[in-house]
């Protein structure tokens, strides 16, 4: 693939992305969120159409129209989410689409048959009659690897296959690709843990902001190299501040949250965290290092397999974010179009969502005072709108994004949780809202954020705490918060035994 | 390397309650089957099994066609009136023999699954909705034709044979239900539609995506569900001589409570033709036992008590969840039946 | 030729038009329809007929009330007509009893009240049941749909209970003003029911839930209660709807009382532009539909069309104005 161009709306998604992949090659794509890999790959098997650039195939351009012609043309795709039939048995999801028969009737035992053989193959003995959804992901990532072979698939394109599987069954899994390298079909393996694709890809393609960055073979790179590509860093150079954080507070109040030895379903595996009244504490780590989940159990929304969290110097057990919210908590998420915004509901009823019981007399709402709330905090945070009633879905993504920081913020919460709070915003309202975070941690408030833009970590953070793979590895204090110190933790993650640090508090 | 999620530390308990599960429905069924033959004179009495089938024939037809639909995701509501127009049509066909009546009605059914199916396919109305809406249609149409009365069926031309006749001594209707749902499982076990259709309310998406024909799929079944009904309602016309124009309320919840009593799934993707006919069975046995109660005088319970009864059935059923040993058991056991959304359970 | 149309249809003007015919198109209909009325058929405009139709909308109206807020968080209740037939049972026992006949007035006063509290308790447990194992509400409320007739059969044996009892039937048959009881009942739950979905807590939480259930929960919405509580409302209308019923009718019979009801009300609630999702709702709207439904009815019957075909004509009506939302929606 070269000079590849889509735009979705008029927003530049990719371009000039290149790829470039030989037979029997297994190549990783790595690159952070909205890096533009999974636009790269959709248009690759036909779910896009590229917006300009030229896709060559076994030599021959190609333009796909659809996955399924994709598919036929030998390009197979497996997703995160496994797109196949969960109730159906093994062999099925293999041929469905593509059926044996014999006299006009369904020739199971040949489908079951071949099914066994190719499981064969990759070393995978299972009872092929059995549903899918029996076995555990690690065995249906196989199937559907199967079910590309048995397409004769020539190239298969993995994305995230480790992220539900344990180390035993990535193993597996290795193997299996090894196996698919030595028939000569070549992988393209997406994933964010380094240390995997070194065990298995021959060359690197890393993609930042569109682009594709940097193209190599692995063992010419090392991980701080790959995540300062990934991250847009220069190891060496110290950045001029470029957000509106300005330095850090500096003073800590009473403790607002302690959370020890968090254990969260497959994800997260030991993590810790605190945060103190006044402080920015930074939460940093790759995607898929368990931070949504660690905030997530402490807001009641999920709560944690094993761990002990304490929210404002107690005990406390959230089962339901109610919970946490009458504790002083509140939470806004990372992807507002699921979990945040109400669509057909106006800004104003969006912004005093959770605030709404104490707008409340007898039941009904105050809406004088509601809309006094309202006005105050579109004029506060700069929210363009034609008013609040307008419907909130007809919003940009940024000025959406504030009214749900607005909806926590007038509940004058003591913690709040912010999981990319400046994604998808412009630079000048990212400024404007880091200043504010930063003002109201002046004034008391204990913020935990989440983000993967590192300058908002290193800049406004008065303490940060490195994830990686769902453990804590780093706990940094304000001086030790600089941009090597952290990307060494995130890159090298398990190859640390326990923090770099312990941080105390002055 | 072989491995499952069920290969750690099952005891012979677990097993026997993922068995039982599995077949819940049969083992029920066995199990009234039991209680009626030992509480009752006459239960398993060739008359008493002779008229349960010969009644209930009807319903499994349009449970089977309902059955389909369900597996899809979708649902059909328009299966009684459906049957109560055929009933009306081929009366008023009766006179000219029993093809003729018989296609008629069939032709009805052709008709209103063309509609529904369109509906949901082209016009993407929600299944609820457009078959609400062909149900009343059907109705309607049937009502108009009867002049809201009923219609007599014609006794010279052999119409009547085919509800009231016997064939080796077995009911008629009961033949044919018999047949159609031979013919329903070759289709869902044997044939590639048959797999479509799980695809696809398993998880259409996915389907699509792996090529399958989703729309027509879907389509089809509409159709078939629609046929079905219409040959339920030819039977009922010929059973008890007459078309039916007001006929047929409540045969889709009946067909719906069969369906989702035998094990298939309401959100589609699972199920199976033999235990749809074993819920049909179950139900209308209740009926049956409930009969049998009365006449033996003990108690007085009205016939009303089936209602309650298939509404019992129907919560105990999905209390205990899809077909997996665990709702069973953690129902015999009273503890907290929790289904996370990756199904992942302790 | 072609294009100059084409080009007309495309302009502001016209987009702003067919923009303001689709979001009214309920009030639109039904503008249409009393022109139609007016013009063509007999008799239309008189108070008689105003009565007639309102009085035969009434019913579905009330239980149509409830229907609508249970649909606006993306749920379903089938059962209300089994709940209308428990309810119109238990009254007449209630006053037709021992107890009843010695205590007239608390015998009526408690034939009021029971039926509909027993009602609500019904749809609790819909609310209770659906939250509690995580089902469908289709297939939660299939199980009172199936058994709540049952048990009103069971109840009366499934006979008819005929009385005459004018202090119970002043639910049914009274005129305060001249205006049939019901329909009074029937606005001032339309507007209690309104109101209580736009100023109070209860009723925006009720729209949050359907319109983002994950988002209200994570706001600190209590989402099972918020079912819960649809779902016993929509049974206390039920049972309301279930007095007036048989109150008219001087008769309780449990097999036929509310038949039907459950798909008259969906049938209301989705022409009336309430979206089936959930999320949005509008009493007025269901209001609104079930009076086309009625008027589409009453039109055909006095125009001498058969009332069967208006049942076709309802189908049609029902699916087109589903169409038609969904279309509104999309763009």
């Amino acid at each position: 693939m070269s000079g590849i161009r889509k735009s979705f709306s008029g927003v530049p998604a990719l371009s000039d992305a290149e790829l470039s992949i030989g037979r029997g090659e297994v190549h990783a794509l790595v690159g952070q969120n909205g890096a533009g890999k999974s636009t790269m790959i959709k248009i690759l098997t036909g779910a896009y159409t590229k917006g300009a650039g030229k896709i060559e195939f076994e030599g021959k351009p190609i333009e796909f129209a659809s996955p399924q012609e994709a598919q036929r043309g030998g390009i197979s795709p497996i997703y995160q989410e496994i797109n196949l039939i969960p109730f159906r048995s093994v062999a099925e999801n293999i041929f469905l689409g593509r059926e044996y028969r014999r006299n006009g009737l369904l020739d199971w035992r040949r489908m079951n048959g071949e099914a066994v053989e190719l499981l064969r193959r990759f070393s995978v003995e299972v009872d092929v009659r059995r549903p899918l959804m029996d076995f555990s992901t690690a065995i249906q990532q196989m199937v559907a690897i199967a079910r590309a072979v048995s397409f004769r698939a020539r190239l298969v394109i993995m994305d995230e296959p480790t992220s539900s599987l344990d180390e035993r069954e990535v193993a597996v899994l290795f193997d299996v690709i090894r196996q698919l390298k030595r028939e000569g079909v070549s992988v393209i393996f997406i994933s964010h843990r380094l240390d995997e694709l070194y065990a298995v890809c021959d060359r690197v393609t890393v993609m930042r902001d569109g682009r594709t960055v940097t193209t190599s073979a692995m063992a010419d790179v090392n991980k701080l190299q790959l995540v300062a590509a990934m991250l847009g860093r220069d190891l060496a150079a110290v950045r001029e501040r470029s957000t509106g954080f300005g330095g850090p507070s500096g003073h800590a109040g009473e403790e607002l949250l302690d959370a020890k030895g968090l254990q969260i379903g497959r994800r997260v595996r030991n993590a810790n965290v605190t945060v103190r009244a006044g402080q920015i504490v930074g939460l940093a780590g790759l995607l898929g290092s368990g931070r949504t989940e660690i905030a997530r159990a402490i807001f009641g929304a999920d709560p944690p397999d094993a761990g002990t969290i304490r929210l404002m110097g107690k005990p406390a057990s959230p089962r339901e974010p109610s919970e946490a919210i009458t504790l002083g908590v509140g939470f806004c998420t990372e992807d507002r179009k699921i979990e945040g915004i109400v669509p057909e509901m106006s800004v104003r009823e969006n912004l005093t969502l959770a605030l709404l019981p104490r707008l409340t007399r007898g039941g009904v709402i105050d809406e004088a005072r509601q809309r006094e709330i309202v006005d105050r905090f579109i004029k506060r945070l700069g929210i363009k709108t034609s008013g609040p009633e307008q419907r909130i879905r007809e919003l940009s993504g940024g000025n959406q994004q504030k009214v749900l920081l607005a909806r926590w913020l007038c509940m004058d919460p003591k913690l709040l949780i912010l999981d990319e709070p400046t994604r998808g915003i412009d630079v000048g309202a990212k400024a404007e809202i880091q200043s504010l975070i930063k003002e109201l941690a002046d004034q008391g408030l204990g913020v935990l954020m989440i983000s993967s833009e590192l300058e908002e970590i290193i800049e406004g953070a008065d303490r940060v705490f490195v994830l990686s793979d769902g453990r804590t590895v780093a706990d940094l204090a304000r001086d030790q918060v600089n941009e090597p110190r952290v990307m060494a933790a995130m890159a090298h993650g398990d190859d640390v035994a326990e923090p770099t640090s312990v941080a105390t508090d002055a | 390397m072989s491995d499952t999620r069920i290969a750690h530390g099952e005891s012979p308990l677990d097993r026997l309650f993922a068995l039982l599960g599995r077949h819940r429905v049969l083992v029920a069924l066995a199990l009234l089957l039991l209680f009626g033959a030992l509480r009752y004179d006459n239960f398993l009495g060739l008359f008493n099994i002779l008229t349960v089938l010969r009644y209930n024939s009807m319903f499994a037809l349009t449970a089977l066609g309902m059955c389909f639909v369900i597996m899809t995701g979708g649902i059909d509501l328009s299966v009684g009136t459906t049957a109560a127009l055929a009933s009306v049509v081929s009366a008023i066909l009766s006179p000219m023999g029993m093809i003729p009546g018989t296609l008629g009605g069939l032709g009805v059914g052709l008709a209103v699954g063309v509609i529904n199916g369109f509906m949901v396919t082209k016009l993407r109305i929600l299944p609820f909705i457009a078959t609400l809406a062909g149900m009343l249609m059907a109705s309607g149409t049937a009502l108009l034709l009867a002049n809201n009365e009923t219609v007599s069926v014609s006794y010279e031309s052999g119409f009547t044979g085919l509800g009231q006749g016997d064939f080796l001594a077995i009911p008629a209707p009961a033949w044919i239900a018999l047949a159609a749902y031979i013919y329903g499982s070759v289709l869902l076990n044997f044939t590639a539609f048959g797999r479509h259709v799980l695809a696809v309310g398993g998880n259409e998406e996915a389907a699509r995506l792996m090529g399958l024909p989703a729309n027509r799929v879907k389509f089809l079944v509409y159709v078939q569900s629609s046929v079905f009904a219409s040959l339920a309602g030819v039977i009922l016309a010929s059973q008890f001589g007459a078309g039916q124009p007001a006929e047929g309320v409540g045969w889709e919840l009946f067909s719906i409570a069969a369906v989702v009593v035998g094990g298939t799934l309401l959100t589609g993707g699972v199920g199976s033709v033999a235990t749809t006919l074993a819920g049909v069975l179950l139900l209308g046995l209740i009926f049956n036992v409930l009969n049998f109660e009365n006449g033996m005088g003990w108690i007085s319970l009205s016939a009303y008590w089936q209602s309650v009864v298939r509404g019992v059935f129907l919560m105990v059923v999905v209390m205990a969840g899809p077909g997996t040993g665990k709702g069973l058991r953690r129902l015999a056991m009273g503890t907290k039946a929790t289904v996370g959304p990756d199904g992942d359970e302790p | 030729m072609l294009e100059a149309v084409k080009s007309y249809a495309a302009s502001p003007q016209m987009q702003g038009l067919s923009k303001f015919l689709r979001k009214y198109a309920t009030s639109v209909a039904l503008v249409l329809l009393l022109i139609f009325n007016f013009a063509v058929t007999p008799h239309f405009a008189t108070m008689q007929t105003l009565n007639v139709n309102l009085t035969q909308v009434a019913t579905i109206v009330i239980v149509a009330v409830g229907m609508t807020l249970v649909i606006a968080t993306g749920g379903i209740d089938l059962s209300v007509g089994s709940l209308m037939a428990i309810s119109g049972a238990l009254a007449p026992l209630i006053f037709l009893s021992h107890f009843g006949k010695t205590n007239l007035a608390l015998g009526v006063a408690l034939a009021f009240v029971v039926p509909v509290v027993v009602a609500g308790l019904f749809g609790l447990f819909n609310g209770w049941f659906i939250t509690r194992f995580r089902v469908q509400p289709i297939v939660g409320t299939l199980i009172l749909f199936i058994a709540g007739r049952g048990i009103g059969q069971v109840l009366t044996n499934g006979n008819l209970q005929p009385f005459k009892n004018p202090s119970f039937q002043v639910i049914g048959l009274s005129r305060p003003f001249g205006i049939p009881v019901q329909v009074i009942i029937m606005v001032i739950l339309v507007v209690v029911a309104a109101w209580m979905l736009r100023r109070t807590l209860f009723g925006r939480q009720i729209l949050a839930v359907g319109g983002n259930e994950k988002a209200a929960r994570l706001s600190g919405i209590p989402v099972a209660w918020v079912k819960r509580g649809v779902y016993a409302i929509s049974g206390l209308c039920a049972g309301v709807a279930g007095l007036v019923v048989v109150a008219i009718n001087s008769s309780s019979d449990a097999n036929l009382v509310g038949l039907g009801m459950e798909l008259d009300a969906i049938a209301a609630v989705a022409v009336g532009g309430t979206l089936l999702s959930g999320g949005q709702a509008t009493i007025v709207g269901s209001l609104l539909g079930a009076l086309i439904i009625q008027l589409l009815r009453y039109t055909m019957l006095a125009n001498g069309v058969p009332d069967a075909a208006a049942l076709v004509v309802k189908g049609a009506i029902i699916a087109i104005a589903v169409w038609m939302q969904r279309r509104n929606v999309a763009t």
